[in-house]
């Protein structure tokens, strides 16, 4: 038998530079692309020739992240007093949590973590509501289909895989839809995020992938997460570009995701976004930084204060006054205010709740059940 | 445009068609009368699936019939985005235990949205999981998972056992608010029955006596019914006359029909494929237990896989119930004359 003719090389060397080319323009930029630095000023690092957003959503931005932290220290401090029973803070990481929302429209959809409440606020739900489960009640606190923002999900990275489904619904609908799906860093590790990518890249999918990899997984490191040369890189693998931005950079956040969204608006499909950040606190309440990170591993991060930055930036551009910083700070103390009376004050939970939305109609197995239980509760009554 | 057949205007026939051939009529006529239907898996597409139960519905419907990447928790995921966008997606896992990777989707999700959102969101989904042994497959390709999902709050779990009960519990499942399991009977999927679809069956929720007896009760689901209704063949010719209860939906569990059923006989013998500990036959043998206590002539016994790993298929027939074994059951019911 005679050994195989070997491929013509003209064929492979005619295939291979669009591969090649395909393959560059999809991987992220050496460094994060940041538009405003850390003191406030246009960025001499890379911007990815990215223009600045305009004023008003510069502005818009900065008064929801000044809500946002309030609403990150109120939600500690009500832990704090025992009224909620654990709060995963995203302090240090409020332009992550405004841009994502920021980029949304009117038809559009958010699917957040426990840690993305400041982005649900900011997509519109109630500082209260967003905050009910963690308080002791048993559902989510709010309508998702109202502010169009899906629950709040624990187990990491199984709400990506919905947000490609959703888009995926959308796009065979017909419907003008972009979806944002937020994560950690800790979550890329996930079988669900892989595949959320895969589908929603095969599927052209109106997804927008935020990764804050805020560099901890509780008390892990991201060296222990990924050997990859960057999280984003990984969106080469799946066919979709990767972009870096600084994420405590508001102005590079919005312009990077607006890009995105434009691109899945146009039918381009999904696009990885690798947002650099830092937990500046525990992972939750219940936790203790200190076995794991020194203060000064912490301390150089203070500095890059994404709210500090945006405000010295719209200062410097006469955006931002006394008065107006005056009257933002007074909003937000207005808000906390709602939200110590409203997480503050005891709710009557109704046992027998627990069994009405188990299934759209009780089954006779719960309707038995709910019964017991109200009897055991009326007969606690008459012996009280 | 070719004009759509109205609605429930199945052909007005008898006709004799098998379980695969009457699912795949069901999410037919579902997807012409409903666009939101959509049908999702490994394979479902050009290939129509590896037990075919697919075929001819992308040739029909298109992309509404799609193949995905090769990951269940991703089609899983997916699947839950379709309905919270408006779809009715139709899931097919392609085996059993090939449904486990997506576990975490069904149990921590799929189960719980509804619930997690106070009623706000419904995940009108569909499952279908061929299930069980007894056709020679190999590892992984024959377990009885349903105990699994009966085990998980908000699930509502199918097992039709014949084609009318696959067509209509199908249908109904597709119809459903709910995210519905259907437990598809893999080893009858080429078995065949007169049916006419046009008539209507009991719906979700309800059990059938698919045979009437006096002596003992046989409860069973899935594709141990016809291997009761073969030992109550033999039985009569014995002398004992045995009723065979097939559960059709194991969720929301039909307590009115097994328990008046139990209380007509005062024996009962659950028959399961799945392992016995800890199963689905436990909970009827225990709910039977618990509200028969005073009919009953002889505790309830039940006849169940043991409780090993699927064995191969040289050695599968001693692991699954047989109509010898159901037979030793019953006659171990204390009975008068012995």
């Amino acid at each position: 038998m005679t050994p195989r003719t070997p491929r013509a090389k003209a064929t492979s060397a005619s295939a291979q530079p669009s591969y090649d080319t395909e393959s560059a323009t999809l991987l992220p930029t050496a460094t994060p692309i940041q538009l405003v630095d850390a003191e406030g000023n246009p960025s001499t690092a890379e911007t990815g020739n990215l223009p600045l957003p305009d004023d008003a959503a510069l502005v818009r931005a900065h008064e929801l992240m000044v809500m946002g932290r309030r609403f990150n220290d109120q939600a500690g401090a009500l832990v704090r007093q025992g009224r909620l029973a654990v709060y995963p803070s995203s302090h240090g990481q409020e332009a992550c949590q405004v841009a994502a929302a920021m980029v949304l429209g009117d038809q559009d959809w958010l699917f957040p973590t426990y840690r993305d409440t400041v982005a649900a606020v900011s997509m519109g739900v109630d500082p209260v509501q967003i905050l009910l489960l963690l308080a002791g009640d048993w559902h989510a606190g709010y309508d998702p289909y109202e502010f169009r923002c899906a629950p709040t999900a624990t187990p990491l990275a199984t709400q990506l895989v919905h947000a490609a489904g959703l888009a995926y619904a959308a796009k065979v609908k017909g419907e003008d839809k972009v979806v944002v799906a937020m994560c950690g860093d800790g979550a890329t590790s996930e079988g669900d995020f892989h595949e959320a990518l895969n589908f929603a890249a095969v599927f052209k999918c109106p997804v927008i992938f935020l990764i804050q990899n805020n560099e901890f997984a509780i008390s892990v490191p991201l060296s222990r997460q990924t050997a990859a040369p960057s999280l984003a890189a990984k969106g080469v693998g799946y066919g979709m570009p990767g972009k870096r931005v600084d994420g405590n950079d508001v102005a590079a956040l919005l312009a990077v995701m607006g890009e995105a969204a434009d691109r899945a608006r146009r039918g381009d499909g999904p696009t990885l976004i690798e947002a650099h950040t830092y937990r500046m606190q525990a992972h939750t309440n219940a936790d203790d930084a200190t076995r794991y990170r020194t203060a000064e591993e912490v301390e150089p991060w203070v500095a890059r204060d994404p709210i500090t930055r945006s405000e010295a930036h719209l200062r410097s551009r006469g955006l931002l006054d006394d008065a107006a910083v005056a009257d933002l700070k007074q909003r937000a103390e207005e808000m906390a205010a709602e939200m110590r009376l409203g997480i503050g004050k005891d709710r009557d939970l109704d046992p027998a709740e627990l069994f009405e939305h188990v299934f759209a109609k009780p089954t006779p197995q719960l309707l038995e059940q709910r019964a017991q239980l109200l009897d055991e509760l009326a007969r606690e009554e008459a012996t009280k | 445009m070719t004009p759509m057949p109205s609605a429930g205007t199945p052909s007005p026939r008898v006709e004799k068609i098998t379980v695969m051939q009457a699912l795949n009529r069901a999410m037919r006529d579902a997807m012409t009368q409903d666009e939101n239907v959509h049908i999702l898996g490994e394979d479902v597409g050009t290939l129509g699936g590896v037990f075919r139960v697919t075929d001819g519905l992308t040739k029909e419907f298109g992309e509404r019939c799609f193949d995905t990447p090769l990951a269940e928790s991703g089609i899983m995921g997916f699947a839950i985005g379709m309905a919270m966008g408006g779809l009715r997606p139709i899931v097919e896992m392609q085996f059993d235990a090939f449904a486990y990777p997506a576990f975490e989707q069904i149990a921590s999700h799929v189960a719980k949205v509804r619930n997690r959102t106070k009623g706000q969101v419904s995940l009108p989904m569909v499952i279908r999981i061929p299930y069980g042994g007894g056709i020679g497959g190999v590892e992984h390709h024959c377990d009885s998972s349903e105990s699994y999902y009966t085990h998980t709050p908000g699930l509502t779990v199918v097992a039709p056992s014949n084609p009318a009960d696959a067509y209509h519990l199908l249908r109904a499942a597709i119809a459903s608010p709910d995210p519905v399991i259907v437990m598809e009977p893999k080893r009858l999927y080429w078995s065949k029955a007169e049916v006419d679809l046009s008539r209507p069956r009991p719906g979700i929720g309800k059990a059938a006596i698919v045979r009437d007896g006096t002596d003992a009760t046989i409860v069973t689901y899935g594709q141990s019914v016809p291997v009761a209704l073969e030992a109550a063949e033999v039985a009569k010719r014995e002398g004992r006359d045995l009723q065979v209860v097939d559960l059709r939906t194991l969720v929301p569990f039909d307590d009115a029909t097994v328990m008046s059923a139990v209380a007509s006989t005062g024996r009962v013998v659950v028959v399961a494929e799945a392992q016995g500990f800890s199963s689905f036959a436990s909970e009827v043998a225990a709910r039977v237990g618990e509200r028969c206590f005073h009919s009953l002539a002889a505790p309830v016994r039940r006849v169940t896989g043991f409780d090993i790993p699927y064995p191969p298929p040289k050695l599968e027939k001693h692991h699954l119930p047989t109509v010898d074994r159901i037979l030793d059951a019953v006659d171990s019911l204390q009975w008068e004359d012995q």
